[in-house]
């Protein structure tokens, strides 16, 4: 698999970029401090080699800003898409394996949450539930997110049923709790993890969304609140040596997007040697 | 017939459910809406309390002292009249509201969906019939770009550069607030000159999964019969792509169409709101941030009432136009 994953142009491009990102993330704060001090004197100031992003409203170091605010953006991210995963999965096998009613109703709701549109049902949670920690950020996105994988998952596990080693399982009475996590997990779990870079792009894309309407205003570094800041707050919009300002939350949502997205077609690319004869 | 039948109820039951919660939701306000909205009366007209209190209760709908199902049922009557609420912000019925907005946001998406549609379908049947040109990898790789950043980076670039450096386009409303609205030249130019950003954002957005969508449908009908017939019969290629393969290549994304017909009502909240254009979606976004319980709630239930009837119309749509296509059960 590694062989395939170092053919994959694409994945290693969208890997590296995610690494880099992780990086940041993880061991980027302690590198770069957050300041605190306010310099209202310094405010928008274009970039030089003390602040590489230049400053913001409060003469404050973007760069910082920008680093501290992938962790908070990939915390809720990476929040989000386990606790959608965790409900996808209890859904879909318990679906699957029981049918009748109990999957009748599950389905009936999963088709329910699927008409509906997500990025407007989350923001009006977001503000009527005034969110201000990350937990309840990311169940709400969860919350919203998890119908399409659980209709994906119960589809596999209806054709894992059929298969011998389960119909032996059962024929030997090993019980539902064996067959659930020693017989169908294994076997759905790297199409969920295939599955989770995609989950975390999208919550990041409704994360940063709600933030930039100051519908969840708890990080102050988050890019979606640097976002509300330079633009709907502060008007740096308007200014133009607050240019790099502006500019750098969205070249690093954008960057960090198209990592994920490399890195999660490659993936699927590696797991669905279907796709790659087309190549 | 039943089929459909069982199609509808679901969609009915669904919009059941969704005003069920967005009613319990909002329902269950942190705080006491009706009581800050009364204290703003009061400083504002310099009503008594008491006075204000019943005021701002009735403009809102129902009386929060009031057990909840009898309030349910107020606002079920309510809704069933056609009356979808009344916003605080604004001092008007939600309805007033979208009367005022909705047109501006078909104007914009409707002309994004057809420009960005009829494109990507050029463009699609073209790089599935010349499968080696430059131009496949060139809008496939486009497209993969556009489907990985957000609309709303899109939109923030576009009012950045080409509306505040650039200064080509307005960076606020539908229209120049001294030009007056009619049939004129100067007006329609004015409107096309303020919609020209929102209409790009979306178009710029969507045209490279429109073409994604028509090479994938436009390959596999490469591969009929009635295609090597054609061929075999010698059409003209001009022929052969735009009767045989573009004509029946375009089927499946019909239903997408539809669906993004319907997600029209509610516009795109964000790139209204970042070009600050008086749509469904940029009243919205001023019902959250402001915290307009009322209006939050008409505009949402509108939305949401629209695209599953758009669903609907679409999974109904498709089975017409393609016989072979059974709905399942």
């Amino acid at each position: 698999m590694m062989r395939t994953l170092l053919g994959n142009k694409r994945a290693l491009v969208g890997a590296a970029i995610l690494l880099l990102y992780f990086f940041m993330a993880t061991l980027g704060p302690f590198v770069v401090p957050l300041e605190e001090e306010q310099h209202p004197e310094r405010a928008f100031q274009p970039p030089s080699w003390e602040h590489p992003l230049g400053t913001d409203y409060l003469g404050r170091d973007v760069l910082a800003q920008i680093v501290h605010g992938s962790r908070d953006v990939l915390f809720v991210a990476f929040l989000a898409a386990l606790f959608a995963i965790a409900i996808a999965v209890s859904v879909g096998i318990l679906s699957g394996l029981k049918g009748g009613l109990v999957d009748q109703v599950l389905m009936t709701l999963v088709n329910m949450m699927l008409t509906i549109p997500h990025l407007p049902v989350m923001m009006i949670f977001a503000a009527v539930f005034r969110v201000r920690d990350p937990f309840s950020f990311a169940s709400i996105l969860a919350f919203w997110m998890w119908a399409g994988l659980a209709r994906a998952v119960r589809s596999q596990v209806l054709s894992l049923r059929e298969r011998e080693f389960i119909q032996a399982a059962q024929i030997l009475k090993l019980g539902t709790g064996h067959i659930v996590f020693k017989e169908i997990l294994p076997n759905v779990m790297p199409y969920v993890a295939v599955n989770f870079v995609s989950m975390m792009r999208g919550a990041i894309v409704s994360s940063v969304a709600i933030m930039f309407l100051g519908l969840a205003p708890f990080s102050a570094t988050n890019w979606g609140m640097m976002l509300n800041m330079a633009t709907i707050q502060t008007g740096a919009i308007y200014i133009p040596r607050a240019l790099s300002y502006v500019l750098s939350p969205l070249v690093a949502i954008m960057l960090l997007q198209l990592g994920g997205y490399f890195f999660a077609h490659g993936l699927e690319e590696i797991f669905n040697p279907r796709l790659r004869a087309h190549e | 017939m039943l089929i459909v039948l069982k199609r509808l109820g679901l969609a009915l039951l669904t919009i059941v459910v969704v005003s069920v919660i967005t009613f319990i939701v909002i329902q269950n306000v942190p705080g006491d809406p009706i009581y800050e909205w009364a204290m703003e009366l009061v400083q504002t007209s310099g009503l008594d309390f008491e006075t204000a209190y019943k005021i701002a209760a009735q403009m809102y709908g129902y009386d929060p002292n009031e057990p909840l199902f009898h309030r349910f049922v107020t606002y079920v009557k309510r809704l069933l009249r056609g009356n979808l609420g009344y916003s605080m912000i604004y001092r008007a019925s939600v309805n007033e509201i979208i009367a005022k907005a909705l047109p501006w946001t078909v104007f914009v998406v409707s002309i994004s969906l057809l420009l960005s549609f009829s494109l990507g379908v050029i463009l699609g049947t073209a790089i599935a019939w010349k499968r080696r040109s430059l131009l496949d990898p060139l809008v496939t790789g486009y497209a993969s770009f556009t489907a990985a950043t957000p609309d709303y980076v899109t939109a923030m670039l576009l009012l950045l550069f080409l509306a505040i450096r650039l200064k080509w386009f307005p960076t606020r409303g539908a229209y120049d607030i001294g030009i007056e609205p009619g049939f004129s030249l100067r007006f329609i130019g004015n409107v096309l000159h303020h919609a020209a950003l929102p209409i790009l954002s979306y178009t710029l957005e969507a045209v490279g999964g429109w073409a994604l969508a028509m090479k994938g449908a436009a390959v596999s009908v490469l591969g009929e019969d009635y295609i090597m017939a054609a061929k075999a019969r010698g059409l003209r290629d001009r022929r052969i792509v735009t009767a045989y393969l573009a004509r029946n290549s375009i089927l499946p994304l019909i239903t997408g169409l539809a669906i993004s017909f319907g997600g029209m009502f509610g516009g795109s909240i964000l790139i209204e709101t970042i070009f600050n254009y008086p749509g469904m979606g940029w009243f919205f976004s001023q019902a959250l941030m402001r915290k307009d319980y009322g209006m939050m709630q008409g505009l949402f239930l509108l939305t949401i009432t629209a695209t599953i009837l758009a669903n609907l119309l679409a999974d109904l749509l498709y089975a017409k136009l393609d016989p072979r296509v059974r709905l399942e059960r």
